[in-house]
């Protein structure tokens, strides 16, 4: 059970069922916006315009557009595909995991991980599709009966393997979010004056009543859900990770991968949920179920999955030199540890395994300021990862003669700002429209965990 | 079935319907099909106005947009009259001879559907014997240049031949009876029927003079040759038959005289891979680091001023040794005293050249040789070489002359003045004294923009001539294709102008009938032998046995100039643009240079110490003399207090690709004398604070110690032919696989390399280019690394920067049986054939370029945009005409997909297809690769890996034989054969040893290792 005296109060301030359902849909039921909200969105839609422009320029010129080049042949497209996937696990690992080690507290954050899980699966699932040759004929990358004889895709590729682990997980992760939020719907519902609102969300809820048949079979549809989407987290970066590992290129060709890529994905996914939950409590003024305590869990959890990030960045190490294999080598020690690259490499290990170490100390765990900061490193940090294991690898692999570099172009450079804003006004819309917190699950849990008014057992 | 009723009524409604009931007249007809659900309108078919014009609407909607859709109709017009020898899709070939003032390539034309499209080396030859080169390659797209003129040109406007032919003579003949001088200024022309037309020509106006005025001079060797046997000529060498090779600033591999020529011999010299045990051996002697010296086995840098010294020194050395008068010189710089007792050692036996345009320098060197007895053995003055018949000074008193108003007219063939002229702006103002000018230059170059008549020439593909490059060595020049233009040739021009027939075969013919035929017995009917020469485009008459010529010993003197502490410069050629002459031609613009890998520029080479010294880096541009300011290279190699520029670029008039390109530096040649020199010319270097951008191909030069290109010495080699290679033998024992080997049931294709015939001409890259339709794309995308060469020649330094030893390895797609490249491609556009072939579906591709990344050779291009009928890329593949030079055997790749070496599959198909339709297996060696034909070094093979007895197998057999990174298992089907320096193995460790690791245990010999 949950121990309140340990873990501390997970929803403050000794709300009723009603008062939760106000809290919560409070930015729902406005009338309109605050301003704040229609400037970001002025701003992510400038943003995404940018982008748009940058992918206009990429189908209508030509990838020759961007940075790459013959040696060097990916760069941004993927760095930041494999970045956008990585955040994109933590909604379901949120749910998932954290259903499964029966951690209360996920209750709170889960909706809106799963909601960045599900917009952050969409921008990364864009990349493998600009960074196409030919966008126009990507079809060819389903294995679809066709008229060309035996003619099928590559099922040996990680490529084919990596659309059919996206377009599922994306699925998956949707369907789950989107089960997960039908309750919500229907008291929004419930609640809504304007017809228009009420009939939507009446759609939105499937004619959720909430009778007790109806319960049991959400709780089964869930966990159904969930349990086909945890081994789908595993996998999506399992095959990313297999795009690299399979390849012969020193630095990538290594067989720590897997763990090492879902892990790191994890991580990233957690640190960007840190990011967005703390302006989000702040902004829509959530602190009473977003609380210190869920952030404390986070860290904790952050300083954990930091260490080992630092061990698998230490093997990859160890095993190009123990190894004994020239070329990896050569990639590790004089690409990244030291040589051209040094900058990027120190980057990521200083921001993803040394400054998460900062959250051993309560006092900056509870500094909501520090951890916010510390949780932008580890963004930045698990970017450079991505770069460190694209770019550095390509560079300067097995003909010296070959070895080149590699810059971002501004057309790389506005898609990815395209996709930031993608997500931002995501985010924007999904708080508007989407109850952010998990308004049943809460009250599911408001009992053992919170101080409750009328509460007659709590205090004995 | 039993009926149960429950009521009377009942019953007798089941009798009713059991007994067939009268139809009801008043029910209607059932209809066909059902009505339900159709409008009354519709039931009763009557269509409304409206309706109709809906459907008129949507069908008229519906066809407009599904025709929209449909590609253009590209109309393909048969042949009227099908000529005899044209079968569309089979190429026919033509012997010819390229010859441009500069180089001399006995050619194959390949023609398909009519139009050329390659040059092939022609095998009959004895001179390039199947050779070519880069700039020959090339040619055939000049063919097609869209700045060539389409007409005759009067004060710059169109005009056209009969106002030409009616007002030239006229002027001519006015200007000769006035006693005027006319001056026919040339290059080099080699052909003995345009000779003969030329001399028509003089006769028929008895004031011209003949000035023959080569851009890349061989005057003092004419001269020194003059003095010292009276021939004013230049021999033949036999570089196959030194022992010994001596260079000094001679750069004999690359443009020197005849490098084809000189390359075959030299690699014929070097070769130990079928069975000779000896080589020779090459000190080079230079300033800056050119191909030959690149190749040296021994490579000494010295200033220009230096080397007079230098082989006044080994002269007198010589001398000594045989008694011979000695002369006074400054003490040498360098040390020649073993270099001389080597020479002597090699008596008869050894070759030493200067490439210097010095007559002292040359007079030394016909010294040295004459001393060493090699006249008769390496060196050849019976059968001289006409392929540099200027006098310098020749050319210098014409410049005067016309300064002082004494000449007439001034008709240019071949020469471009304006630009490649040191003093051109006094040339222009000697030109403006001058009353009638004509140039026959095929485009509106420098100096044909400044002439008062244009009458352009045809193509060589174009034309009918002939050649002798050396005595007794003709070579045909046959055309390929009706002129495209209204063009003429020279030769019918200055028949026209004569007043006699203007047909120029005619004329030759007759010039063969009586000059030529005469000299040979064995066949009685002219025109047999006329076809046999047009045929096979070579008639030799090789010369017997020679002897030491008679020798004037001539006073030597070195010039001591005095040059301390004052920087010398040193102009070259680059194995591309050479002295300019074909500087709109992409191809060769965007030819890596061989030595620096940069494309697209000329710029200054410095050496690594000035540069420190100076603080100058890459690309800083610097101002020479305050003239000219170029971008800084640091070149490896360069001689101290010497830097070097290339000749060539800089072209204002040369057309779209060429003009604009580089630094015009010809005005910074040394003339003192009288005599152009290329090196010397002391200049002043000033840093600016610009800095410009170069396009290299590569700009890591160092293998890292991975054993790349493995080499050994000769004497290593004689001791354990697996000498370098030890790793070979012990990555095969040691590679572990899970997976069976492939196997290949009937063709198995594979190529080698032989690194030690490789010189590094690159003819190989324009060869494939030409083959392949490689597309040009232009500096800013080679900066960018995105160059689409489907072959590349990496080179690596290694050892002391200031005078480095160079290695090289040319890379094509490796045509793996285990390819990392093929396995990654989601939609299987890359698989293996089953003959072993690495293909591309250019169809299939969709462009995720995981194969480029997981290649490890990286010889995998990607179509970065639309390089066809982009005006973004106005090379080559913008136009009509231009892009009549594709290969039709070739598809055109579109923007993005990737593409590679294909190891020419169009090649293999069409051998294979031959002898499928004779009956007949395919013959060992029919096949030849674009890049393998006409390589001058013989350095690469092909064939069938599972023929036991080709070429190939044998190869693989050899202990110097290995594949590229062979220790990452993708069993490539390309080979290399070590690379073998006669050099002292003492002197020399291999720059792969020290390489960390595990692998460290490869280099041991195979029982040294543990496993």
């Amino acid at each position: 059970m949950y121990n309140i005296d340990i873990r501390g109060v997970l929803v403050k301030g000794n709300k009723t069922c009603a008062q939760v359902s106000d809290d919560i849909l409070r930015p729902l039921e406005a009338k309109s916006p605050p301003m704040w909200w229609y400037f970001a969105i002025f701003i992510t839609l400038m943003m995404i315009g940018l982008g748009l422009w940058g992918i206009y320029v990429t189908i209508d010129t030509g990838i020759g557009t961007w940075g790459v080049n013959n040696n060097v042949a990916w760069g941004f497209g993927i760095i930041n595909f494999v970045w956008w996937i990585g955040i994109g696990h933590a909604g379901t690992a949120f749910s998932i995991f954290l259903l499964i080690l029966r951690q209360k507290w996920r209750s709170s954050i889960n909706r809106a991980a799963e909601a960045m899980t599900v917009v952050a699966v969409i921008c990364a699932g864009m990349f493998p599709m600009l960074h196409m040759g030919r966008i126009w004929d990507a079809i060819f990358v389903f294995p679809y009966w066709n008229t060309r004889g035996p003619l099928w895709v590559n099922f040996n590729s990680p490529l084919f393997w990596d659309v059919v682990a996206i377009s599922t997980y994306l699925m998956a992760s949707a369907v789950f979010w989107y089960v997960g939020m039908i309750p919500d719907f229907a008291l929004i519902r419930e609640r809504a004056t304007s017809r228009i609102k009420k009939s939507v969300y009446g759609f939105l809820s499937f004619g959720w009543v909430g009778t007790a048949k109806g319960w049991l079979r959400f709780e089964t549809a869930s966990l159904l859900l969930g349990g086909l989407a945890a081994p789908l987290v595993i996998a999506v970066h399992s095959i990313v990770s297999m795009d690299f590992a399979t390849s012969i290129v020193p630095g990538w060709h290594t067989t720590i991968f897997p763990p090492y890529f879902v892990i790191g994905a994890i991580f990233s996914g957690f640190g960007m949920v840190l990011t967005l939950m703390i302006i989000v409590r702040k902004v829509f003024k959530y602190e009473d179920y977003v609380t210190r305590s869920h952030l404390d869990a986070i860290a904790r959890i952050l300083v954990f999955i930091s260490l080992i990030m630092g061990t698998a960045y230490t093997t990859e190490l160890f095993v190009a030199w123990y190894s004994g294999g020239d070329y990896e080598m050569f990639t590790f020690m004089k690409n990244r540890v030291t040589g051209e690259y040094t900058f990027a490499f120190w980057t990521m290990i200083t921001c993803n395994a040394f400054i998460p170490q900062l959250f051993w100390f309560k006092k900056i765990r509870s500094s909501i300021l520090l951890v916010f900061i510390i949780s932008i490193f580890i963004n930045i940090g698990m970017w450079f990862e991505r770069y460190v294991i694209v770019v550095t690898s390509l560079s300067k692999d097995f003909l010296p003669a070959m070895w080149a570099s590699y810059s971002a172009t501004f057309v790389e450079v506005s898609i990815f700002i395209g996709t930031l804003g993608i997500f931002a006004l995501g985010i924007l819309l999904f708080f508007r429209y989407i109850p952010m917190i998990a308004i049943s699950e809460i009250k599911g849990i408001l009992k053992p965990t919170s101080i409750l008014k009328n509460d007659d057992h709590g205090k004995n | 079935m039993k009926k149960y009723w429950q009521s009377i009524e009942e019953y007798k409604d089941i009798l009713k319907s059991e007994s067939h009931p009268e139809p009801d007249p008043k029910r209607e007809p059932l209809p066909e099909f059902s009505v339900e659900g159709l409008s009354e309108e519709e039931k009763s078919g009557n269509h409304s106005r409206r309706d109709f014009l809906k459907m008129l609407g949507f069908t008229v909607g519906y066809a407009a947009l599904a025709n929209s859709c449909e590609m253009p109709v590209r109309k393909a017009i048969p042949y009227l009259h099908q000529p005899e020898e044209i079968v569309p899709g089979i190429a026919n070939y033509y012997a010819s001879t390229f010859f441009d003032g500069h180089d001399y390539n006995s050619i194959l034309v390949k023609t398909r559907e009519g139009r050329p499209i390659k040059i092939e080396g022609n095998e009959l030859s004895s001179i390039t014997r199947g050779g070519t080169q880069a700039r020959v390659q090339a040619s055939v797209l000049s063919l097609y240049d869209i700045a060539r003129l389409q007409s005759p040109l009067k004060d710059n406007s169109t005009s056209s031949w009969e106002v030409i032919d009616r007002e030239v003579p006229a002027q001519l003949e006015k200007l000769a009876a006035e006693g005027k001088k006319i001056v026919l200024l040339s290059t080099t022309v080699i052909s003995p029927s345009t000779r003969s037309v030329i001399n028509e020509f003089i006769e028929k106006y008895p004031t011209t003079a003949w000035v023959v005025y080569d851009t890349a001079s061989a005057s003092a060797m004419l001269t020194a040759n003059e003095a010292n046997f009276g021939v004013k000529a230049i021999p033949s060498y036999r570089f196959d038959n030194a022992d010994l090779i001596v260079g000094f600033n001679a750069d004999f591999q690359g443009n020197w005289l005849s490098p084809v020529e000189f390359t075959k011999q030299y690699v014929k010299g070097r070769d130990l891979l079928h069975g000779q045990e000896t080589m020779s051996k090459h000190i080079q002697y230079e300033s800056y680091l050119s191909l030959t010296g690149s190749n040296a086995d021994y490579r000494v840098s010295i200033k220009p001023s230096e080397e007079g010294i230098i082989l006044l020194n080994l002269h007198n050395e010589i001398a000594k040794s045989s008694g011979a008068a000695t002369y006074k010189v400054a003490a040498s710089p360098v040390e020649i005293k073993s270099l001389a007792k080597e020479l002597l050692k090699n008596k008869g036996k050894s070759l030493v050249v200067s490439g210097t345009n010095d007559p002292g320098i040359q007079t030394t060197v016909n010294a040295i040789n004459y001393l060493l007895g090699n006249y008769g053995q390496t060196i050849d003055l019976n059968t001289p070489s006409f392929l540099r018949q200027g006098t310098d000074n020749e050319m210098e008193k014409l410049v005067d002359e016309m300064h002082k108003g004494q000449v007439g007219a001034l008709l240019f063939y071949n020469v471009n003045p304006l630009y490649d002229y040191p003093d051109a702006d006094k040339f222009l103002a000697g030109m403006k004294k001058t009353e009638l000018t004509v140039s026959f230059s095929d485009r509106l170059d420098e100096t044909a923009s400044k002439v008062g008549y244009v009458c352009p020439d045809n193509h060589y593909l174009e034309s009918w001539n002939d050649a002798e490059p050396k005595k007794n060595y003709f070579s045909m020049v046959q055309p390929a294709i009706q002129k495209i233009f209204d063009t003429r040739q020279v030769q019918g021009t200055l028949l026209t102008w004569t007043g006699s027939d203007p047909d120029f075969l005619e004329y030759m013919q007759r010039y063969w009938e009586t000059n030529i035929f005469p000299m040979q017995e064995s066949t009685v009917s002219f025109i047999k032998f006329w076809n046999k020469s047009v045929h096979d485009g070579v008639f030799e008459i090789p010369a017997g046995p020679v002897e030491q010529p008679e020798f004037k010993t001539v006073g030597l003197k070195a010039a001591s100039n005095g040059s301390s502490g004052k920087l010398e410069l040193v102009l070259y050629e680059k194995i591309a643009i050479g002295t300019g002459k074909h500087a709109n031609n992409p191809w060769l613009q965007e030819l890596p240079d061989t030595i620096t890998t940069a494309t697209w520029d000329n710029y200054v080479c410095v050496p690594p110490k000035y540069a420190e010294e100076h603080e100058l880096q890459d690309e800083d541009v610097v101002s020479i003399n305050g003239s000219v300011e170029l971008p800084v290279l640091i070149q490896p190699g360069q001689a101290s207090g010497t830097i070097a520029i290339a000749v060539g670029y800089g072209r204002t008039s040369a057309g779209k690709v060429g003009d604009g390109i580089g630094k015009n530096v010809f005005h910074l040649m040394d003339k003192k004398n009288g005599l152009r020199k290329f090196g010397g010319t002391f200049v002043r270097l000033e840093k600016t604070e610009k800095t410009y951008p170069l396009a290299r191909t590569q700009v890591h030069h160092t293998m890292e110690h991975r054993a790349i290109v493995r080499e050994t010495t000769l004497t290593e080699f004689l001791k354990n032919p697996k000498s370098g290679n030890e790793m070979h033998a012990n990555v095969a024992k040691q590679n572990l696989t899970l997976y069976s080997i492939p196997e290949f049931d009937g063709y198995h294709w594979g190529m080698a390399v032989n690194l030690n015939a490789c010189i590094g001409c690159a003819n190989c890259v324009i060869s494939c280019q030409a083959e392949n339709n490689v597309a040009v794309i232009g500096k800013e995308e080679v900066k960018n690394r995105r160059i689409m060469h489907w072959m590349r020649i990496d080179r690596y330094y290694s050892e002391d920067a200031d005078n480095p030893e160079v290695t090289r390895i040319p890379v094509m797609c490796q045509h793996c049986d285990n390819a990392p490249c093929e396995n990654v491609c989601p939609v299987a556009a890359t698989p293996h054939s089953n003959e072993g072939l690495n293909q591309m579906a250019y169809n299939r591709c969709i462009g995720t370029r995981y194969c480029m990344n997981n290649c490890p050779y990286k010889v995998r291009r990607f179509n970065w945009y639309e390089y066809t009928d982009n005006p973004e890329f106005p090379y080559n593949f913008d136009n009509e005409q231009e892009k009549l030079v594709l290969n039709p055997d070739v598809t055109v790749r579109s923007r993005g997909v990737v593409e590679k070496c294909s190891l020419c599959v169009q090649r293999i198909q069409e051998k294979k297809l031959e002898a499928k339709r004779e009956g007949r297996p395919l013959r060992e060696g029919e096949i030849k690769m674009a890049c393998q034909q006409s390589c001058p070094g013989n350095a690469i093979i092909f064939g069938d890996m599972n023929d036991p007895d080709s070429e190939i197998s044998k190869v693989l057999e050899n202990p110097r034989t290995y594949q590229l990174l062979e220790q990452i298992h993708t069993l490539p089907s390309v080979n290399y054969i070590t690379k073998i320096r006669n050099k002292d193995p003492n002197e020399k460790h291999r720059n792969y040893e020290g390489y960390m690791g595990y692998y460290s245990d490869y280099y041991k010999d195979g029982d040294e290792v543990h496993e």
